[in-house]
This record gives C-alpha cells, sequence and structure tokens, in this order.
C-alpha cells in the first residue's frame, strides 16, 4: 500500500498552451510537468511520427544497400585466387630476425621509416610519425627532429590540428605543407601546417576514425580510413567527398593501407581477418584468415610488388599472406606482446614491427644471402 | 561530427551516401583481378622481400665471425 501522498494540480495553465485546462501530471527525470492533455497527446504523436521516420529510413537504407550489393555481385565474376592460380608459385620464405630494437621502457604503439630508408623513429605512449606527435590532448603537433641531444625539441613544438576527441592517426600529405588526421571524434581532417588552418574536413564515419592511408601516386588525390563503425571509406582529398565506402567487416578496423598500384587497399581488423578492397571492381575481391587466428589484426602493410601482406596481431604472431592466391605463406613468431604496428621499410629490403614487448623486430627474406643461419623465428606454412 | 550526431542523422547521411555508392562505375573482377596480378608480376622480381637481398647491398647483413647455436 502507498502511505505516501502526493499534491497534484489537476486543473490550471499548461506548461506548454499556458491555457487553463485540464491537466496530466508528468514527471521527467523527477521535475513535474503539467501538460494540458491536448499538448500530452500532440506530444505523443510527434513522438510516434520521428520513430516512423527512422523506421522509413531504415527501410529505404535496406533497399539501396541490397540494390548495391546486387549491383556489386554482377560484376563478380571469377574470384582473385581463380585468376591468380596462372601466377607462379611464391615459394618458401624465410624471414629472418636482423635486428632487434630495445630501448623503450614502454609498449610500443607507433613506428615508422625515415625517408633516408634507414633510420626508424618510434614511440610509446604517445605517437610519433615522422615529423609528428599525436598527443592525448586531441591535438596533433609538429616537431623538428635532431638528433642532438641538447635542442630543446618542446620549443620547436607547432601545434597544428585541433580535434573534438582523441587522434589515431595522421600522415603528411605528398606536399609536405598539409598534414591529414584522423580522429575519435568521427571525422578526418586536412590541415595546413604553417597556418594551422583547416582546409577540408570528411564526414562519413558513423563512429570513431582509427585508421588512415594516404592514395600512394602523387596525382591519385584519395585517401582510405577505416573506423569502429567497421566501415573502410575512400575519399577525395579536395572535395571532401566520400567517394567508397565497404561495410564487410564485422568488427573494428584498425590499419588501412594501398595496394602499391593504387589500385586497391588492404585492411586489418578486430575480427580477426585482413582483407583485400579492389576500387575499380569497387567490392572485397579477398579475404585473408584461417580458423586458427582468433585475435585481431593490428596492423598491415605491403611488400613493393604488393605480392606480400605482412598482418601484425594481437596474439603476437606476424603472418604473411600471399595476397594473390589467398594463402598464408609463413607466420613469425618472436615478439612477447601484441604487435602494434607494422611498416616496410620505404627500400622494400626489410619490414619492422613494433610490440607491446618495448621492442622493435627488423626482418628481411634470407634467400639470397648465401649463409644459412638456423636461428629460430620462422616456421613454414602451406 | 559523427561524435555529436543523432540517430537520424547518421541514418539520412548514410542514405545519402548509398544513394551515390549504387551509381558508382564498375569494372568486372576477371579485369581488375587480372591487371593487379600482372603489375604485381612484373614487380615481384625486384621485390626483395621474396627475392632476398644481396649481401653487398644489404644495409642488415648478418654480423659475420660468429655463429649462433640452437
Amino acid at each position: 500500500m502507498c502511505d505516501q501522498t502526493f499534491l497534484a494540480i489537476t486543473f490550471g495553465p499548461c506548461d506548454s498552451c499556458s491555457e487553463n485546462r485540464p491537466l496530466m501530471n508528468l514527471y521527467i527525470k523527477t521535475e513535474p510537468i503539467n501538460y494540458c492533455s491536448l499538448c500530452m497527446e500532440i506530444m505523443a504523436c510527434q513522438g510516434l511520427a520521428s520513430g516512423e521516420t527512422l523506421k522509413s529510413l531504415k527501410a529505404e537504407s535496406e533497399t539501396l544497400r541490397k540494390k548495391l550489393e546486387e549491383e556489386r555481385k554482377k560484376l563478380h565474376d571469377v574470384e582473385l585466387e581463380k585468376v591468380a592460380e596462372k601466377a607462379e608459385a611464391l615459394g618458401e620464405l624465410n624471414m629472418k630476425t636482423r635486428r632487434t630494437l630495445k630501448g623503450h621502457g614502454n609498449k610500443v604503439l607507433c613506428m615508422d621509416w625515415c625517408k633516408d630508408k634507414r633510420r626508424i623513429v618510434s614511440s610509446s605512449q604517445v605517437c610519433l610519425f615522422t615529423l609528428m606527435y599525436m598527443g592525448l590532448d586531441n591535438k596533433c603537433s609538429v616537431y623538428p627532429l635532431s638528433l642532438d641531444k641538447d635542442e630543446n625539441l618542446a620549443a620547436k613544438k607547432k601545434s597544428v590540428a585541433m580535434h573534438t576527441n582523441y587522434l589515431s592517426g595522421c600522415t603528411f600529405t605528398n606536399s609536405d605543407m598539409q598534414i591529414l588526421t584522423s580522429s575519435g571524434d568521427g571525422t578526418s581532417a586536412l590541415w595546413d601546417v604553417e597556418s594551422g588552418q583547416l582546409l577540408q574536413s570528411f564526414h562519413g564515419h558513423s563512429a570513431d576514425v582509427l585508421t588512415l592511408d594516404l592514395a600512394p601516386s602523387e596525382t591519385g588525390n584519395t585517401f582510405v580510413s577505416g573506423g569502429s563503425d567497421k566501415k573502410a571509406n575512400v575519399w577525395d582529398l579536395r572535395s571532401g567527398q566520400n567517394v567508397q565506402s565497404f561495410d564487410t567487416h564485422d568488427s573494428d578496423i584498425n590499419c588501412v593501407k594501398y595496394y602499391p598500384s593504387g589500385d586497391a587497399f588492404a585492411s586489418a581488423s578486430d575480427d580477426s581477418t585482413c582483407r583485400l578492397f579492389d576500387l575499380r571492381a569497387d567490392r572485397e575481391v579477398s579475404i585473408y584468415s584461417k580458423d586458427s587466428i582468433m585475435f585481431g589484426a593490428a596492423s598491415v602493410d605491403f611488400s613493393l610488388s604488393g605480392r606480400l601482406l605482412f598482418a601484425g596481431y594481437n596474439d603476437y604472431t606476424i603472418n604473411v599472406w600471399d595476397v594473390l592466391k589467398g594463402t598464408r605463406v609463413a607466420i613469425l613468431f618472436g615478439h612477447e606482446n601484441r604487435v602494434s604496428s607494422l611498416r616496410v621499410s620505404p627500400d622494400g629490403t626489410a619490414f619492422c614491427s613494433g610490440s607491446w614487448d618495448n621492442t622493435l623486430r627488423v626482418r628481411q627474406e634470407g634467400r639470397g644471402v648465401g649463409r644459412e643461419l638456423k636461428q629460430g623465428g620462422t616456421t613454414l606454412y602451406g | 561530427m559523427a561524435r555529436d550526431m543523432s540517430d537520424i542523422d547518421i541514418l539520412k547521411m548514410e542514405l545519402e551516401q548509398l544513394k551515390k555508392e549504387v551509381s558508382t562505375p564498375r569494372e568486372p573482377v576477371s579485369k581488375t583481378s587480372k591487371d593487379t596480378m600482372d603489375w604485381c608480376e612484373a614487380a615481384s622480381g625486384t621485390d626483395l622481400l621474396i627475392t632476398g637481398v644481396p649481401d653487398d647491398k644489404n644495409p642488415y647483413k648478418p654480423e659475420k665471425g660468429g655463429c649462433i647455436i640452437t
């Protein structure tokens, strides 16, 4: 039994239309609101109508999505693996660790090769990309890198980009006068380094943007981004338009990377697969996965010819995939924690992986070296 | 900014995108796959991560004079 008494006004001015009418008593978050019954009806109808719009929008999206799927299917006349049966077999790979770089006192989150091909920039905790610094303060700053230890880098820091949420990726564009950033606020943006001005922003992801990659050709003027909305979007840098969108992954897309010819891109996802999307065919053309791989892929990169795809996983391994035939050609062990980032060197002689085990490893193909060292680390799989 | 958008705005945005993409020009996979394969095969002869790097040109050649027993 309720032993509380309430004071309820049953007649008086309505909070909405101010007319003196019979009132309905309504509590929104414990705030009493007195609406007349007419206003209440109108409110309820508006609520229903907005539900109706959502429903019809969803239905329309679904119809279009099916149509798009059909259109893409029409031209899916053969599998890439089938075409690639004619391609020469790769043979056995013999990847060897050449250098293990220790020195970080914490997880390596990010690494990149310098343009001089021999040096590597890496960072733990915060992300450092060649000359850029992505802070946890939603800002992207540019530092002049120097090997002179006495130089005060902080004094030369230049803040360029500012997002409303964390930064997940950044890269210089081909001009070096602009940087492109991706952010947890769901957008990517192009900035002028000198003035710090926003040149273009890219809207289209419905959740955090986690990664981006710029098209390899200097005339390409496109980039691809991946996000926690499971989508990979291709953008026109100049117009800001989302030109293509692919949503076949089942989980967050952690890394995207253009195929060296610029006609396709690969993605790494928490759904433990890597995929290849062909931009001219406008569809996914290959999935790199195995039942035995159950952990997410964090980072991918191609060898210079685009034949090999290196992928770093959260289960501490690196898998090497034959891009054309869709098969795994090697699994590389060595890291003692998640592989967070992976990059092929600009000269194509080696690739480097960074890990939460605080180390970086530089590896190369051991064939042609002449001397066979029976070093542990590589196991071959068919 | 996607983070600040309501469900309905996100739906509208996705719908606009779908409308655009339905009429995207496409090429058959048989053609693009062949192009990809030809491009790749032409470049793979000089792909040092497939062929290996000759010792004299290798910036990371293994240290000489020691041996590793495993």
